[in-house]
């Protein structure tokens, strides 16, 4: 396992700099949120109760750090052991997803300061598809911060707490895959809920599926997206070779994906919705071709070993299935009665806050802790 | 035992397909969602509405809620719609010359509040139970001991009813109870106590219904006698009123509405048009409850793959050592 090091060098370079300029004019606004209440900072109302803060952070925000799972997947289920230098960095960054959106559930819930009674057996209600959300993430939450553990204990040189934790380490690896399936299929499960308010183009029973298989293409895109963003920022060569293969896998679940989006609103009838030429139809989309450019690019495996051609494809499936996610619940949402939503800019500005602060423990992280492959010795 | 990867790996993915298609559900009929044999509810009858507003003074009275001002002067409490501060509204619908009531074109009136759905959304959303239905007279109640102001209700409701206070560091969701602390004492709804006409009719749903039904069947332009407040108390109070009977659209609404609502409506116009959206026969959580139920009961799905994934991880990790 020690194949990962540190990189070192320094920790408050430009880029790091910003994004806590970033962080602190957020916590002045997120002040404001808990002294006057949430409509003082954002545009959220009685008809779209749910804004970027839900969307965005947590629906989208965890389906970007499912790359973790993704990895997990493919190495431990599938058998792949080769891909074992991309879990590491990958399970960070989930790490740091999954903590940060549950940490913004907190500035998102009214009444925060009763928030531990989801996780009370005595208020639980178990028909409830969002205490299966709650409770999934909070739990691996925790999960993934002890499978990552053994990173941080590599810097504290404990190594018999690390051989320890090792040879149980195979249960949480297992609960990481198990999670991730539940909570990102139940976070479709849960739009099903707003029945006609959600447009039929966004609204059916597939719900559950396709946000579990759009998690996935997220997952393996992410990894992609990750590893050549930080190569070129740290100036270490790209693991091109390794990604060319991952992105191999990602062709199939694409296809699979797009048949069952597409073939599932035209049996439905509701196709002909998508060309009617206002925001809704449009948006999908755009969404959907997003993803059949990924797919074009991936299907040819020369390209596959293209840096840029791999990178543009994988920024492709984040927009196109972070599109997915976000019309499902915000711009595919219509209760009706003339209600808008559009986020203000301090709620913008919350949201790119957290995405700056995950950004900063990634830097400092692999800075300081054995992340990311030692490639003088690989 | 051996199991095969390929095999289990097979069995999920039916699994998750056969899961999230969400057709064959048995688990709705395992649901308690019928109608308590007490429901209470209010029938709501547009045409005997004459929009005077005094339900929404004696909501605002009952239940101790400030006033809302719209207009330039504050003066009056002219709430534009439901609120975090108003629970019960009367609004117009318009259209055309505006003359006729009870027609398009023309006029009517409609009243809004929570529905007391026979399965409602908004209970199943919860993941505190802060939304709960009373088992006795089927009341939909809020407990802001439990909720933790997550707004799913808001989502979930077809309706649009459980409102947020969006002004307060302290927020609470705010909606209709039926007046739920007056009948525990012996009361009714305070709307329906106001209601100087009969529109706004308490009583058990049960009798709502058959109520409603002989209104459907009357001669338009027929006078016949209506009970005023309170359908049960119509031989104690001896409060009838006879009105001309109106030309009814021909269906009572929240009779199957999402499972059926305890609250229910006649009118001149189309629901739609007052702002009612038309509903399937079942509810919505219903179909998420189901899909959920069919993966979790019990827990035995997610046990089984755990036990699957916890060997294969471990064979996985093992070769390294």
């Amino acid at each position: 396992m020690s194949e990962a090091k540190p990189i070192g060098g320094r920790i408050f370079t430009w880029p790091f700099m910003a994004c806590l300029a970033v962080v602190l004019i957020a916590v002045y606004f997120l002040a404001q949120r808990f002294i006057y209440g949430l409509g003082a900072v954002t545009n959220m109302n009685d008809g779209y109760p749910w804004g970027i803060w839900i969307a965005y952070d947590v629906v989208i925000g965890t389906a970007l750090a499912c790359g973790g799972y993704a990895m997990a997947l493919l190495v431990y289920v599938f058998n792949r052991g080769e891909y074992h230098p991309l879990v590491r960095p990958a399970m960070m960054a989930s790490m740091f997803g999954y903590t940060l959106a549950g940490v913004s559930v907190f500035f998102d819930i009214g009444r925060y300061w009763q928030g531990y009674n989801i996780f009370l057996p005595g208020f639980a209600n178990f028909r409830s598809v969002l205490l299966e959300v709650a409770l999934c993430i909070g739990t691996y939450v925790l999960v993934l911060w002890i499978e990552f553990a053994p990173a941080i204990l590599e810097k504290l040189k404990a190594d018999r707490l690390k051989a320890r934790l090792n040879r149980i380490i195979f249960v949480f690896i297992a609960l990481g895959v198990l999670l991730p399936t539940m909570h990102q299929s139940s976070l479709g499960t849960m739009m099903l809920a707003a029945g006609y308010k959600l447009s039929p183009l966004w609204q059916t029973g597939f719900l559950p599926l396709l946000f579990l298989v759009s998690a996935l293409m997220i997952g393996y895109a992410v990894v992609i997206f990750e590893s050549t963003i930080s190569c070129v920022a740290f100036r270490r060569p790209l693991e091109t070779d390794l990604l060319g293969r991952l992105a191999g896998v990602i062709p199939w679940i694409l296809v699979i994906y797009l048949i069952i989006r597409i073939e599932d609103v035209n049996l439905r009838g509701y196709l002909p919705l998508a060309f009617s030429g206002d925001l809704r139809s449009n948006m999908f989309l755009l969404e959907n071709t997003f993803l059949g450019l990924a797919l074009l690019i991936l299907l040819y495996p020369a390209n596959r070993i293209k840096p840029r051609l791999l990178f543009l494809s994988a920024v492709f499936i984040m927009c196109g299935a972070g599109l997915y996610r976000i019309n499902t619940y915000l711009v595919g949402f219509d209760p009706g009665n003339g209600w808008q939503y559009f986020p203000s800019v301090q709620e913008i500005t919350i949201t790119f806050a957290i995405i700056a602060a995950e950004i900063m423990a990634y830097i400092w992280f692999v800075k300081k802790l054995p992340v990311l492959a030692d490639l003088k010795h690989a | 035992m051996t199991i095969r990867r390929r095999d289990f790996l097979k069995g999920i993915v039916a699994g998750t397909i056969l899961a999230s298609t969400g057709k064959p559900v048995p688990a709705a009929a395992e649901r308690d969602d019928r109608m308590p044999a007490a429901a209470v509810g209010i029938l709501y009858d547009a045409t005997l509405c004459i929009g005077c507003q005094a339900c929404m003074v004696a909501c605002k009275k009952a239940n101790d809620m400030e006033y809302e001002h719209s207009g330039p002067d504050e003066i009056w409490d002219n709430p534009r719609d439901l609120s975090s501060k108003t629970l019960n509204v009367i609004k117009k619908f318009q259209h055309g010359d505006g003359l006729t009531k009870d027609s398009d074109p023309g006029y009517a009136f409609v009243k809004r509040h929570c529905m007391h759905c026979v399965d409602p959304s908004c209970v199943s959303a919860c993941p505190v139970s802060a939304m709960t239905k009373s088992p006795v007279n089927g009341v939909v109640n809020y407990n802001k001991k439990a909720c933790i102001g997550c707004r799913y209700c808001q989502i979930a409701c077809p309706f649009n009813i459980p409102k947020f206070e969006w002004d307060s560091p302290f927020p609470t969701i705010v909606k209709c109870q039926l007046c739920s602390h007056l009948l525990a004492k012996g009361g009714i709804s305070a709307c329906c106590s106001a209601c100087p006409t009969g529109a706004s009719l308490f009583g058990p749903v049960q009798e709502l219904m058959v109520e409603a039904k002989r209104r459907l069947g009357m001669k338009p332009g027929v006078y016949y006698d209506f009970p005023v407040s309170n359908i049960a108390g119509g031989a104690g109070t001896g409060s009838f009123q006879s009105h001309k009977a109106a030309t009814y659209v021909p269906e009572l609404y929240g009779e199957d509405e999402v499972g059926g609502t305890q609250v229910l409506m006649l009118s001149g116009v189309p629901f739609d048009k007052l702002g009612l959206p038309e509903l399937p026969d079942r509810s919505y959580a219903a179909l998420s409850d189901g899909i959920q139920y069919a993966i979790y009961k019990g827990m035995v799905y997610p046990i089984v793959v755990l036990a699957g994934l916890i060997y294969m991880a471990r064979k996985q990790d093992e070769p390294k050592k």
